[in-house]
């Protein structure tokens, strides 16, 4: 990289740096918060096409025989009697401040109950994406040094691993350990035994995923100049992969972190369910059927913000292990 | 490890593969599970000749027998019968999705990658929208709005794998305009188009196939997911996410009501992806 010529080149460069880093943090910013309020418009007005009498929902849906009266009152209260326009301005007014209204449904805020859910699923998928990194990254070292064979068997394990659907694997897992071997429970019982079964099944399908991104990373790492030069160089064997073509290899796989974060509260909702785990996937799907509006709108922000924060989070250790992304 | 070890690691995989290679076993098993696939999606009854609705109250729950291959459910169904004729939904809706995302993904991808800053921008803004969607939600949203069923699921499963094509293909074709036969072709004179069609896109998309064989196999996943919770094809449906979802209420007697239906959905999953990955291998290497 070309540096400016200076009689101070030191705090110029220092001054040029901050000043590019601050620009980038607001454009980021910027994009956080564009983000948050497409989400949270995409989702208010999906919640909104869905046919039938919100007022309705809030009495406990279509079966409860409400009367016009409590209907009519539901309504007023709620706001459902005015514009779709007006309704909307004062869900993104309650969102700028914080406020994610009231559940219908369950007749409590938003807010705490969302946060009451969101830990367990934290857990869950941070464990689960730890689960999937350590097992990727063993498959992908063993499959890479053991020859053939250990080749086509580290391919074979990845490609069932990341087919395996999440309902299937925990079906069969509770099959296994549960009911023939008798060593976990079967639903999660808030103890670590518990994690154990959905950590698996979130974590293995994860697992196949990036082993396949890494393995290809580390094979064309492995085959280029570099490593080539720092064989040459007389490095030895473990130099070489864990100094020069890991760092390479593992560039891919943190990108698709971002995503795999995203995959991780999607299969949330079904492991929450099968589990009987509390926790925002289970909270979520609930609040779809009943069509509590305030309760998805509000699953949805929390989730986008952890995905911006996860992806800020990738974004910058691809930096910290990339040099080259830091020039342009 | 020395280099001459190295060298010998290195030896199998850089042969060139000519059209007269044989096979190897996991491809051949591939083949022959994706053949049975197709022909349980094309002609179910040849394979299974029984009706996949027809009840037998008497002979309910079966475990795995002469008779009954597979066992039979809580009504007596046949689950083999059940499991081939239920090969149509899946692999349909694994295919179809898996356009529909491809689709959306070029188009996105190209726009952003091609037609310079201010593009890039908004459709980068617009994938992390999509992004931040977890993809399940957005498959419920478009579900509860337009009904649940076996083509709302498709489509939905479909957009939802939109946004990870278009990141990969931008980013792919990124790195293909930086290369020096792109300079090239701007030296020589080239317009913006014909580079782009001519020399950015073929070496585009050639690294797609992989991702796209991955993405039937995700996609049938999904749909089966969608099933499973409700939402897509309903019981008494053969649809294998269905079976499923209807075979977890008798999960402790009846283990094999969930096991079949999943087991045709990972080995068609992991088919999909060994033989795509092979024929990539094969057109990398012609």
């Amino acid at each position: 990289m070309a540096e400016p010529v200076s009689r101070h080149p030191a705090t110029l460069r220092g001054r040029l740096r901050f000043a590019r880093t601050l620009r980038r943090l607001a454009v980021r910013l910027a994009g956080a918060v564009f983000v948050l309020w497409a989400v949270a418009t995409i989702t208010f007005f999906a919640v909104r096409l869905i046919p039938g009498d919100p007022a309705l929902a809030v009495l406990g849906g279509p079966g409860s025989q409400a009367s016009p009266e409590a209907l009519a009152a539901v309504s007023a209260a709620y706001g459902f009697d005015q514009s779709v326009f007006v309704q909307y301005l004062a869900q993104l007014g309650r969102l700028a401040t914080g406020d994610l209204g009231r559940s219908y449904a369950l007749n409590m805020e938003v807010g705490p109950l969302v946060l009451s859910q969101l830990g367990g699923t934290v857990l869950l998928a941070v464990l689960a994406l730890i689960l999937a990194w350590v097992l990727a990254l063993a498959l992908a070292t063993w499959s890479t040094r053991g020859g053939t064979v250990a080749a086509r068997v580290g391919s074979g394990l990845e490609i069932i691993a990341a087919a395996l659907p999440h309902f299937w694997l925990a079906t069969s897992l509770i099959v296994v350990f549960s009911i023939w071997i008798g060593v976990l429970p079967p639903i999660s019982t808030g103890g670590v035994a518990g994690l154990v079964l959905p950590v698996l099944t979130l974590g293995i399908p994860l697992a196949g995923f990036l082993g396949q991104v890494m393995r290809e990373s580390l094979l064309l790492a492995l085959e280029s100049p570099f490593v080539l030069s720092a064989r040459a160089r007389g490095e030895s064997e473990r130099g070489v992969r864990w100094i020069h073509a890991f760092r390479h290899a593992s560039l891919p796989a943190i990108s698709l972190s971002g995503w795999a974060f995203g995959s991780l509260i999607s299969g949330a909702v079904v492991v929450e369910t099968i589990f009987a785990r509390p926790g925002l996937g289970r909270t979520l799907l609930n609040a779809v059927t009943l069509r509590d509006v305030p309760v998805v709108i509000g699953v949805v922000m929390v989730v986008a913000v952890a995905y911006i924060v996860m992806t800020l989070a990738t974004d910058a250790l691809s930096r910290v292990v990339d040099p080259r992304l830091r020039l342009s | 490890m020395s280099g001459l070890e190295v060298q010998a690691d290195r030896a199998p995989r850089s042969r060139p593969f000519s059209r007269h290679r044989r096979p190897r076993a996991a491809e051949t098993i591939a083949a022959v599970l994706a053949l049975f696939l197709v022909l349980a999606a094309v002609l179910p009854d040849f394979l299974a000749p029984g009706d996949p609705l027809g009840i037998d109250p008497l002979g309910a729950f079966q475990s795995p027998n002469f008779t009954h291959a597979f066992g039979t459910d809580e009504s007596g169904r046949d689950i083999y019968t059940r499991v081939v004729h239920g090969t149509q939904y899946s692999l349909v809706i694994g295919v179809a999705a898996t356009a529909i995302g491809l689709s959306l993904g070029i188009v996105l991808g190209t726009l952003a990658g091609m037609l310079g800053r201010i593009v890039d921008f908004t459709v980068n803004r617009f994938l992390e929208v999509l992004f931040a969607f977890p993809g399940l939600l957005l498959a419920l949203l478009f579900i509860v709005i337009f009904g649940p069923g076996v083509a709302t699921a498709t489509i939905a499963v479909g957009i939802s794998t939109a946004p990870g094509y278009a990141r990969i293909i931008r980013a792919q074709l990124i790195s293909v305009r930086g290369k020096s036969f792109v300079e090239a072709a701007t030296v020589l004179g080239r317009t913006r188009w014909q580079i782009l069609l001519r020399h950015i896109l073929p070496n585009t998309l050639a690294p797609l196939f992989v991702l796209a064989t991955l993405g039937i196999g995700q996609a049938i996943v999904w749909a089966a997911t969608l099933s499973y919770l409700g939402l897509g094809a309903e019981p008494p449906t053969a649809e294998w996410g269905a079976m499923l979802s209807a075979g977890r209420t008798y999960i402790t007697s009846a283990w094999w009501m969930s096991f079949f239906p999943g087991l045709f959905i990972v080995l068609t999953a992991v088919s999909a992806t060994v033989l795509g990955r092979s024929i990539d291998k094969r057109m990398r290497h012609a």
